[in-house]
């Protein structure tokens, strides 16, 4: 099927769920409210003209002081047997940062949500293990937000580490610079 | 009278295996937990090459995001830098030259040649057949001089550009690559008569991490890792880009899914690759190297820079502060890497910088199906199934 008659397919079986239709360089996303988005994902996923069995990439986008509503949980799916792809945006706002977890329906969510998590501060209800992932158990902060500074502003309170190397380095210099 | 051993009680053995050991291919750490020599739950630990590369490319150019490309697969760089390239393209709506393509093409498959000798020998290595481990690299070496010298490099290319490529390829690198495409096969061959049929490779990959198709696509496997299973998804075929479209080359599958047909896999496409860059080097076309119909978007070339002051001005425009009127949207577009699928989703809000930059990592999500194929395993086993997904630790953690 052609990307936008999968958008117009997934419109008229979820009308009060679909909030926006945009196609850009012939990929067309479709963005709906978070509520039913397992039902969604379950429907995308079981029915056979639809068909989308592999999910390529599940990743969150933070709109702060652009939109209403902060975050977005951007699903890119796949068909490898109709070979055609739609991308979904699930709506979470910063009051309710959760969504469903589509673990159960894709595996291969599991680790893509775990990072979200991480980095984005979202949480994925019904998610076998969330944890984080790429940074410490014990990290504050969610990186990839747009308020999480790009170099730390932490000053003396640094984790104490750096200052480790910082000396080392300086002590270990085998050239002076005259 | 009764055995003793019925007496003895048996405890479970949690082991830590990494961040530091070899057969890890980098910083990876699994915690086991063993029932004698059976893995019962396997844990996987990632995380300590993390290096923000996401939340880097939002505060840099699109530019200067290319060389942050060369860190994530390090053995495949030139790959990266043709994703990243082949992704921005499409977000900004330009188009490479065919010249342009067909080089890309050529670098992206000795890439490819490369990251499977390596991962041959050091799998083979890990597996205890070392004698592999010795003849691949003599060819490994031979690519990496011929990027040498096309770029000056040989592992962080940065080779790509926005619209083409750094430089053209010169006569002596073709004739260079030509031999080695010719002599290739043989080598091939060379590897698989030390363990195609070794009995020990065998006994140790046969029917060893299997996974079956469905379940490979439901864990969102791709590359050479999900065609051992036999499922036929190739980007280069599906949706091709550069010159994959004018090039003729066959997609091989495996069947049952187990570590020896990952392996058959790849090495199949050894072959595969070396037809393609045979193709591409024999309809090398003529032409430019950069779009010159996209001066909002491509750096001007050097000699311009040099002797002429408006793309002097061009040139520091688009380097310090990126393409002033870059569209808004959001494209994703995945290029088939030596592991699978790279895919770059950008989020674009006019300005020179990503509003957002992701990359979906093969190497992360397969990290991700090792517990999978551990669990109910021997513990050496894991050392097989480690390798036969093919992971860079660089490209897990970004």
């Amino acid at each position: 099927m052609e990307p936008l008659e999968i958008a117009e397919k997934i419109k008229e079986i979820f009308p009060s769920e679909v909030r926006e239709i945009r196609e850009f360089r012939g990929q067309v996303s479709v963005t709906v409210k978070k509520d039913r988005i397992k039902e969604l994902m379950r429907y995308l996923h079981k029915t056979p003209e639809m068909g989308f069995d592999y999910l390529r990439d599940l990743c969150g986008v933070d709109y702060l002081g652009k939109r209403d509503d902060r975050f977005e949980v951007v699903y890119h799916l796949y068909s490898i047997n109709h070979r055609h792809m739609i991308r979904i945006k699930a709506i979470v706002s910063e009051e309710d940062c959760s969504i469903e977890s589509v673990t159960d329906i894709w595996k291969g969510a599991g680790w893509h949500e775990r990072e979200c998590f991480d980095l984005f501060g979202i949480r994925f209800n019904g998610h076998p293990d969330l944890r984080r992932i790429l940074l410490p158990e014990d990290w504050e902060g969610h990186p990839l937000r747009k308020d999480y500074p790009l170099k730390s502003d932490l000053g003396e309170n640094e984790w104490k580490g750096i200052k480790e190397v910082i000396e080392t380095a300086e002590k270990n210099r085998i050239y002076e610079i005259k | 009278m009764k055995p003793e051993t019925a007496e003895l009680k048996t405890k479970e053995l949690t082991i830590n295996m990494g961040p530091q050991h070899p057969a890890t291919h980098g910083v990876l750490r699994l915690v086991l937990q063993l029932d004698g020599e059976t893995v019962v739950k396997c844990t996987p630990y990632i995380g300590y090459l993390h290096r923000g590369i996401e939340k880097l490319a939002e505060n840099r150019t699109y530019l200067s995001t290319i060389p942050l490309t060369d860190r994530l697969d390090y053995i495949s760089s030139m790959s990266n830098n043709v994703g990243y390239a082949v992704a921005v393209e499409k977000l900004f709506g330009i188009e490479a030259p065919e010249r342009a393509k067909y080089i890309r093409t050529i670098v992206a498959e000795m890439t490819r040649i490369s990251s499977h000798i390596l991962w041959l020998a050091t799998h083979a290595l890990d597996i205890g057949a070392m004698t592999v481990f010795l003849y691949s690299f003599r060819e490994r070496e031979w690519i990496l001089d011929l990027f040498e010298m096309v770029c000056g490099a040989r592992l962080t290319t940065s080779f790509a550009r926005i619209g083409g490529v750094r430089n053209d390829i010169t006569q002596e690198f073709i004739d260079s690559l030509y031999e080695f495409t010719l002599q290739f096969p043989k080598r091939i061959e060379e590897y698989e008569t030390l363990i195609d049929q070794n009995r020990i490779w065998l006994k140790r990959t046969k029917d060893i991490g299997v996974i079956s198709a469905e379940e490979a696509i439901n864990w969102g496997l791709t590359g050479a890792t999900l065609r051992g299973s036999g499922v036929n998804y190739d980007v280069r075929k599906f949706a091709p880009y550069d010159a994959y479209d004018k090039v003729e080359f066959d997609v091989p599958l495996g069947t049952k899914g187990d570590v020896y047909d990952r392996y058959r896999c790849r090495m199949e496409e050894l072959r595969q690759s070396n037809r393609i860059i045979k193709q591409c080097l024999e309809q090398l076309p003529r032409g430019p190297i950069l779009a010159p119909d996209a001066p909002k978007f491509t750096l001007p070339p050097k000699h311009k820079i040099l002797n002429d002051m408006e793309a002097m001005i061009h040139q520091f425009v688009l380097i310090t502060k990126g393409p002033m009127s870059a569209p808004k949207g959001e494209v994703y577009v995945a290029t088939e890497v030596p592991k699978g699928e790279l895919g770059y989703y950008f989020v674009s809000d006019g300005t020179g910088r990503p509003y957002r930059m992701r990359l979906r990592a093969p190497s992360f999500v397969h990290a991700s199906v090792l517990p999978r194929l551990c669990e109910g395993a021997l513990i050496a086993d894991v050392i097989a199934n480690i390798g036969t997904i093919d992971i860079v630790l660089g490209e897990c953690d970004r």
